[in-house]
């Protein structure tokens, strides 16, 4: 059984919103499209997006922690959005576990919205049906596409890298084995949605510097003939033994 | 696949065409998908050397700029009568634009042609904008760089031949410790961020210096939160530690830099603070002669540097057997950094001691002893032959928070001395250069030296811009006094390399040194962002003479957005989007080369263009053959270049030079490359090629380049430079030391005016030294404690994304970022209305808490705000509602000395803008006040040509929704 | 929650009508057993079906403009085996048909006796159609209930209390609508209506009171620590990502003061349980319509209050993630 899935590296991810933009690019001339925007020149745009990326501070200054945080759809393993929805329009397809919406069954009621607790899906207030991450499945699966472009639009936008895509169940592919090797996590555990997206953790690199690692033998003071040396008529132990 | 995500457009015809993006200066290669002739995707061209395939947020909103309502397209003349500001405008046709500026300009340029003045902004085409000026024949051009980052620029050539920006870069494949200093963003914003994730996952570490903590100093390992304008301190502390601690690469330091070099420091002497030398070169040429002394360790004498079997003292006193006292110029660094303590630059910095040494030890301790070896045997410009090529994995990355501070020249000297210390400098794991660079120290270009250089009807004699190498090399007056409109290349700010734009409105409107008639922008936003003391120099736009005549008698403003400075212009010229236009990314310019090899790129147009928008390449084109200049003229007095694309394939710098704007497929059937006869199908080849031509060199050439004979002669042979001599990196500078003898007297070179005599003196010391800003030294910090920046969003790019309606919902306005621990003092909650007040003016705005933020400092998005009704926004949009622009708060002029003029709020050194000097104080705004920003400015209205702005938008590329 | 007014408006209304539905078949039931004496079929049973029809289709209308797309209403049903807004939907007009058939059954006079028990009651036409009204009118409750309740994140409605008050509320406002109907209808139940009015309202107040008290002491199960998992105790976010709104911060947030809160509170216990009561007491006393209508009023008027509070009181967990503007 498949269940595709991002997975988001917390550790580079600079919050560049490069996965936002790509994202609304893809799908708004997509089978989502158009995504809507409401106001787009007036006070307080507003518009449809799958996709946002958020920024949190951690701890006080000056041990503070900026975190860029994206977030779309986890696809979840026990989605509570789906069995909720009363036309049938959110669905978790059985092949590779995207959850999807059918935007010709919904009527548009958001109680699917309402059963996700993690705020991704959005309504598209002109079409008025309900909208989210899609994982890109009519980019994933087109074989017009080649091969390594058979990937969803923000993972292919991401500078860093920071968004990997593949198959949480396989344990070789690339999500499984970054979830396993850096600590990946999913969001909000505490209930039991069991979300595909996971995301992995900041990791640091520290420097250890031994005392004796400054000491340098080839020290080019030395050949300066700068290097302190004591100094000669300073006493020494010459100067009180004989042996 | 299930019904919902069917395919749903099926008879649209689909298309991508490849160009190079323009949503910021980064130009990586796009791929745009059209359907129907619309675009429906742009993507990253994974065929490009640069973004590898991936793009941007500003890249993958493209398409909300191509069809922005905000677009002009029309050419446009101001209304007569209509106040300059007002943006009331009609339309005109293009030949009567022609008409107007062919016959405005022939005048000015049969007259005087000084008096038209050419400043472009963020362009990427100032090979051909600097042409077309010097063809004219004005001294008065520039692009943004004055204004930008010119200290980083002049700061590391003038030090190692090469930079960061758009010259070079951190190696950060083969780093292992990566020190980044303010930096926001950046121009190699994707290359930058597909390298430091590639960089964090190999395990390197990852320091930021930064008074904020965001986007790249987010994923740091480490941050190290500084106070503004004290890097300078620090880094010369840290230059303190590694030479006290010995940990500086002393065999670099001895071949490849000039620390071995005997300084003369005989003070009753002409030569005073130069090197000796052994001979005075025969001729005028634009290198290093390798005439200098060392005192050989060896033989305790003094030899030629780089004589076979020599090394010499890097420390130490000695006397020439002419009595001369001299010491090797690493002996006077060393003095110069000897009160420069951990101890001192902690109080400066707010950085603990500790850190401060840790610092040092960590550069030190990585340089050393993870040192790399790579197999690529290389010859040095002496002859010497070497097995390998080695690197110390330490790489640096700095950019304007360093340089737009008014101490910046010295501090980026301080970060690139500090690299030559740990032996960084072209090598693998450090800093890298990018062809054309590096170039001789200082690069070859000069201006013109006097004011015969400007004639009528006659191009200027010398290029506009140059790299001035003593004080004989100045633009000036024989009584010393500035030939250009900006001053720059004057004894003010003698290394002003990219001119001075951010002067230019002042010193026209006050006639200072005299007035001009025409002023031509293009694609900059000199009335709002790019512009220091917004409010007044919005008013000098519009200030007229007694005679009722404007003071800036005429302003032609090229666009493709209708913004806060087209409503000041008295003719508006419609330019094409990046999607509608050709374009080359020059070797003659800022090209986009890699560490491996230069290389160019191009834009081909995807779509036609929009309106009657008509690229400003033609634009330029046609005015050069009407103005008849010889470049665009050909013998028989006829217009010499059908179009642009005609131009860029058939224009050389001189008949026969080979050389052209693209280097690639050069030579008539495009075999070959940098040099070659043109190529009548260029264009079609670069198309086939993912619009660039990237040239890469032999392994062998790609590192030590400033000494590496191989690369030197191919560069030589390829004319990317004139001389094969190797390029010492200049520890101490001479250059410096020409201009501080010139105050003090000495020599017989040109001598500064006697009210700038001591702030040349001061300021061109030959080894950097910490002074606090200018305007810091200038202000009272009980009153206005807290510094105020700016930085970079990584989704918008300055002024121009707020017509873009994907990109301004993510910026939609700004706030000030106050440190939680300041705010909570001032009595400020998160979210409150303040003022933020500096010496010059003051402004209304909404506070964020911040713990991320250095307490001292408080900051915000850059050019966020805007005013009402620009960019056809409706005055209530929150750009101009809740956000602001800090540049209300920042002088362009600094009081002088009690007596002297004003002076311009730049670096004493290069005429950089100092954004990041203004010292502010905040206080809460009163509860009666109005919830709004101030100050607000009359609200524009659309100008004609433009499209409506709709409710609602949703974006369908090409085919049909369902 | 941000009270959306289409669903305000649908769940007090059909409660209305469910519960005055459950008011006319107890006075039948009753009437049946002898306690009460028979009303005429018409004027009492089909005219105060009718009246139940009217709050029950109101309800419906109302429901429509929560749709984005009501034209595909239909499809709304297919989900009955996971989905309670599907049996809602399902059991709603399943109700109203019924609730139809048993007005027009006592309009017609059909009294065909169906069956008689040994006890010798005997089940006519109207009395089967009761029965099966009644189960609907509690399944829809259940249904409408559980379509909040069975939303574990929402943690206010988590909770069996919702379904109860929902039974509880709606069979209030129904029995005190039942009281008004009879004193013009059938002026002799008046009083039993308006008995059983009070004692629904005061275990009204039971359960409400009850669930006000849970929902006071409700820890949140998510954190920002468990929304974006990162441990420390200190985590403040920064951006949303957007500044102009979107349907994450439009859907979730109220975007009223706790002091409104707090008076809208206060203020729907007043108008659902204490002035209804003291309306019913003095209306009956001084036999005044006017009073008994009063009752109604306010009740009705507190509970879409109460509706208003209950969905505002639901803090949702999406709503940790958009916390600030920037
Ligand atoms: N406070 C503060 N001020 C700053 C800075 C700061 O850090 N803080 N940074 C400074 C720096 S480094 C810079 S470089 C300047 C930048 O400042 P500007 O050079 O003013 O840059 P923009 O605001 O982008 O304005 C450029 C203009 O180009 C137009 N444009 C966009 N695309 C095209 C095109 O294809 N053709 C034409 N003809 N026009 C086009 C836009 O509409 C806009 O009007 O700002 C400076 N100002
Ligand atoms: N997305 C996007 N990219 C851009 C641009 C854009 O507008 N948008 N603009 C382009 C242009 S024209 C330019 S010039 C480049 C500029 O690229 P950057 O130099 O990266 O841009 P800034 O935003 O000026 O960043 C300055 C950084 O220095 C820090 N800083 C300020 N003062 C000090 C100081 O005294 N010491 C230290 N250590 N740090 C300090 C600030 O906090 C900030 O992080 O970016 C280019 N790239
Ligand atoms: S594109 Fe990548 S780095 Fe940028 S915000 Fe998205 S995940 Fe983070
Ligand atoms: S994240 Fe939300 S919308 Fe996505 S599957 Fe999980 S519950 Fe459903
Ligand atoms: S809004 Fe659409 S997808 Fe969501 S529950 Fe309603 S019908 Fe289903
Ligand atoms: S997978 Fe596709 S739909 Fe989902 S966030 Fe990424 S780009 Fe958007
Ligand atoms: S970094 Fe600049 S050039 Fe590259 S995709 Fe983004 S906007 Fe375009
Ligand atoms: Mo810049």
């Amino acid at each position: 059984m498949t269940q595709l899935a991002l997975v988001i590296d917390l550790n580079v991810c600079v919050g560049c919103h490069a996965c936002v933009t790509s994202c609304k690019e893809w799908n708004t001339s997509g089978p989502a499209g158009a995504m809507s925007d409401e106001r787009p020149y007036d006070v307080n745009p507003t518009g449809n997006f799958f996709n946002r990326v958020q920024t949190f501070e951690v701890g006080e200054f000056p041990n503070t922690e900026t975190v860029h945080f994206p977030k779309s759809c986890l696809h979840c393993e026990d989605p509570p959005c789906v069995p909720v929805c009363p036309t049938g329009a959110s669905y978790k397809r059985k092949e590779d576990g995207i959850v999807l919406v059918d935007y010709d069954k919904c009527i548009g009621c958001k109680y699917c919205s309402w059963a996700c607790p993690y705020g991704v899906r959005e309504i598209d207030e002109k079409q008025k049906v309900m909208k989210k991450c899609t994982l890109c499945v009519d980019r994933i699966y087109d074989q017009s596409l080649p091969e390594a472009e058979r990937k969803p639009a923000c993972v292919m936008a991401c500078p860093t890298s920071a968004r990997l895509f593949g198959d949480v169940h396989d344990p070789e592919s690339v999500v499984s084995k970054a979830i396993r090797e850096s600590g990946g996590y999913p969001l909000m555990p505490e209930w039991g949605t069991q979300p595909a997206n996971h995301y992995l953790p900041r990791r640091k690199t520290r420097l250890r510097i031994h005392e004796d690692e400054l000491e340098r033998t080839d020290n080019p003071l030395k050949i300066d003939r700068q290097l302190p040396k004591p100094d000669m008529a300073e006493p020494s132990l010459d100067d009180v033994t004989s042996w | 696949m299930s019904a919902a995500v069917a395919p749903e457009v099926a008879p649209a015809v689909q298309e991508i065409k490849k160009t190079t993006c323009y949503m910021c200066a980064c130009r990586c290669g796009i791929r745009v998908h059209l359907r129907d002739g619309q675009v429906r995707y742009i993507d990253g061209n994974p065929d490009h050397p640069l973004n590898q395939g991936v793009i941007c947020a500003k890249g993958s909103s493209g398409i909300m700029k191509q069809y922005s309502p905000a677009r002009l397209l029309k050419p446009l003349k101001r209304k007569a009568g209509a106040e300059r500001g007002a943006g009331d405008f009609e339309e005109i046709s293009w030949e009567e634009v022609y008409a107007t500026l062919a016959e405005r300009l022939g005048k000015i340029r049969a007259t005087d042609p000084k008096k038209f003045a050419l400043f472009t902004g963020r362009d990427q085409m100032q090979a051909l904008t600097g042409l077309f000026a010097r063809q004219f024949g004005t001294p008065n051009y520039a692009a943004h760089g004055g204004l930008c980052s010119v200290n980083m620029a002049a700061g590391m050539i003038y030090t190692i031949g090469g930079s960061f920006w758009e010259f070079g870069g951190p190696d950060l494949d083969r780093a292992k410790l990566f020190v980044m200093i303010g930096t926001a963003e950046d121009h190699h914003s994707n290359p930058l961020k597909i390298a430091i994730a590639k960089f964090k996952r190999n395990g390197g570490r990852f320091i930021s210096i930064n008074p904020v903590r965001t986007g790249y100093s987010a994923i740091a390992d480490e941050w190290v939160p500084i106070r503004p304008g004290t890097d300078g301190a620090l880094l010369l502390a840290i230059i303190h530690e590694l030479i006290a601690k010995g940990l500086y690469d002393r065999d670099f330091l001895v071949r490849y830099t000039n620390a071995g070099q005997l300084v003369n420091l005989d003070d009753k002497h002409d030569e005073f603070g130069m090197f000796v030398r052994t001979e005075v070169p025969q001729e005028e040429a634009c290198y290093d002669p390798q005439n200098k002394l060392w005192w050989d360790r060896i033989s305790n004498k003094p030899v030629i540097t780089h004589s076979e079997g020599a090394d010499p003292f890097l420390l130490g006193e000695f006397v020439l057997s002419d009595g001369t006292p001299v010491k090797p110029s690493f002996q006077l660094l060393q003095e110069r950094v000897q009160d420069y303590t951990p101890e001192w630059a902690a109080q400066i910095t707010g950085i603990p001691v500790d850190v401060i040494r840790r610092l040092a030890y960590e550069m030190g301790v990585t340089a050393r002893d993870q040192q790399i070896e790579l197999p690529i045997a290389w010859t040095d410009s002496w002859g010497k032959e070497h097995d390998t090529v080695t690197g110390n994995p330490v790489a640096f990355h700095a950019m304007r928070g360093l340089a737009a501070h008014s101490n910046g020249f010295h501090t980026i000297r301080a970060l690139a001395i500090l690299m030559s210390l740990l032996g960084t400098i072209d090598r693998p794991g450090g800093f890298r250069h990018k062809a054309p660079f590096p170039r001789p120290i200082p690069p070859c270009a000069r201006t013109p030296t006097s004011p015969l250089a400007v004639r009528p009807d006659t191009p200027l004699d010398g290029m506009a811009l140059g790299w001035p190498s003593d004080p004989d090399d100045l633009f000036i007056h024989e009584d010393g006094t500035p030939v250009r409109i900006d001053k720059a290349f004057s004894w003010e700010y003698p290394l002003s390399v990219h001119g001075l734009m951010h002067n230019v409105i002042t010193n026209a409107w006050r006639g200072d040194p005299y007035r001009i008639d025409t002023l031509m922008i293009f694609m900059s936003n000199m009335a709002w962002n790019s512009t220091m003391n917004t409010v007044e120099v919005r008013k000098m736009l519009n200030d007229k003479d007694e005679h009722g005549e404007h003071k800036i008698p005429f302003i032609v403003v090229c666009d493709a957005f209708q913004s806060e400075m087209t409503a000041f212009a008295d003719l508006i010229l419609p330019d094409t989007t990046y999607l509608e236009r050709h374009d080359a990314m020059s070797m003659l310019d800022r090209p986009i080369s890699e560490f491996d090899g230069p290389v160019d790129a191009v834009r081909i147009p995807v779509l036609p263009p929009s309106g009657e928008c008509r690229p400003f390449q033609e634009v330029l084109i046609e005015l050069g053959a009407r103005l008849k200049l010889p470049v665009f003229t050909a013998s028989d007095g006829s217009r010499k270049y059908r179009d642009y694309p005609d131009f860029i394939v058939n224009y050389e710098t001189e008949p026969g030079s080979g050389i052209g704007f693209l280097a690639g497929w050069r030579g008539r059937g495009g075999e070959k490359f940098m040099r070659g006869e043109p190529n009548p199908n260029q264009w079609e080849m670069y198309a086939k090629n993912n619009c660039i031509y990237h040239h890469e060199l032999p392994r062998s050439y790609q590192y030590m380049r400033n000494w590496n004979q191989g690369y030197l002669e191919w560069s030589q042979r390829n004319r990317i430079t004139r001389y094969a001599e190797p390029i010492l990196i200049h520890l101490y500078s001479e250059v410096l030391q020409k201009f501080r003898l010139a105050a003090q007297g000495k020599g017989i070179s040109r001598k500064p005016p006697e009210h700038l005599k001591q702030r040349v003196e001061t300021f061109f010391d030959p080894l950097p030294f910490f002074y606090e800003p200018l305007e810091t030294q200038l202000t009272d910090k009980h009153k206005y404690p807290l510094a105020a920046i700016t930085q970079r969003p990584m989704a918008m790019y300055h002024s121009w994304d707020s017509q873009n309606a994907w990109l301004r919902q993510i910026h939609t306005y700004n706030t000030l970022y106050v440190n939680t621990q300041t705010a909570r003092l001032q009595g400020i909650a998160d979210g409150d209305w303040i003022w933020v007040e500096s010496q010059w003016g003051k402004v209304r705005c909404m506070a964020q808490h911040s713990e991320a933020v250095e307490p001292g400092t408080v900051w915000t998005w850059n050019a966020i705000g805007k005013a009402a009704g620009a960019w056809n926004l409706t005055p209530e949009a929150n750009e101009s509602r809740q956000g602001f622009l800090l540049n209300h708060l920042i002088s362009d002029e600094l009081p002088g000395k009690p007596g002297a003029s004003r002076v311009s709020n730049s670096d004493p050194v290069t005429g950089q803008a100092a954004w990041y000097d203004v010292r502010v104080r905040i206080y809460k705004a009163g509860a009666e006040e109005a919830q709004e920003t101030s100050p607000q400015f009359e609200a524009l209205t659309p100008v004609p040509g433009m499209k409506q702005r709709p409710t609602w938008l949703a974006y369908f590329g090409g085919g049909k929704i369902k | 929650m941000n009270p959306a007014f289409s669903v305000i408006f649908l769940t007090t209304l059909i409660g209305v009508g469910q519960g005055l539905f459950l008011a006319l078949f107890t006075a039948q039931t009753y009437a049946l057993f002898g306690i009460l004496p028979e009303q005429d079929s018409v004027g009492f049973y089909a005219y105060g079906s009718l009246l139940a029809l009217v709050f029950m289709a109101a309800g419906l209308i109302a429901s429509f403009f929560h749709l984005g797309h009501p034209e595909r209403a239909w499809r709304s049903a297919a989900m009955w085996r996971t989905s309670w807004l599907s049996r809602e939907v399902i059991v709603l007009p399943a109700f109203m048909g019924v609730l139809f058939l048993y007005g027009l059954a006592h309009l017609l006079d059909w009294k065909q006796v169906l069956l008689t028990l040994p006890t010798g009651l005997s089940i006519n036409v109207t009395v089967a159609l009761g029965m099966l009204g009644t189960l609907l009118a509690f399944a829809l409750f259940v249904c409408t209930g559980m379509i909040y309740a069975c939303l574990r994140f929402l943690r206010e409605w988590h909770t069996p209390l919702t379904i109860i008050n929902y039974i509880l509320l709606g069979g209030a406002s129904g029995f005190t609508l039942a009281t008004i109907f009879a004193a013009y209808a059938a002026p002799a139940l008046a009083g039993f209506f308006a008995g059983w009015a009070m004692i629904i309202t005061l275990c009204g107040l039971v359960g409400r009171a009850a669930s006000l008290f849970r929902n006071a002491r409700l820890k949140p199960r998510s954190t920002l620590q468990t929304a974006i998992g990162v441990k420390h105790p200190r985590i403040v976010q920064k951006s949303q990502g957007f500044m102009g709104g979107s349907f994450n911060t439009r859907e979730f947030f109220h975007g009223q003061t706790p002091a409104l809160l707090r008076s809208i509170k206060w203020m729907f216990l007043l108008c659902v349980f204490v002035l209804p009561i003291f309306f019913l007491v003095s209306g009956l006393a001084t036999a005044s319509a006017a009073l008994l209508l009063l009752a109604f009023a306010v009740q009705y008027i507190g509970l879409l209050a109460e509706r208003w509070f209950f969905f505002a009181q639901a803090n949702h967990p999406q709503n940790l993630y958009y916390q600030v503007v920037s």
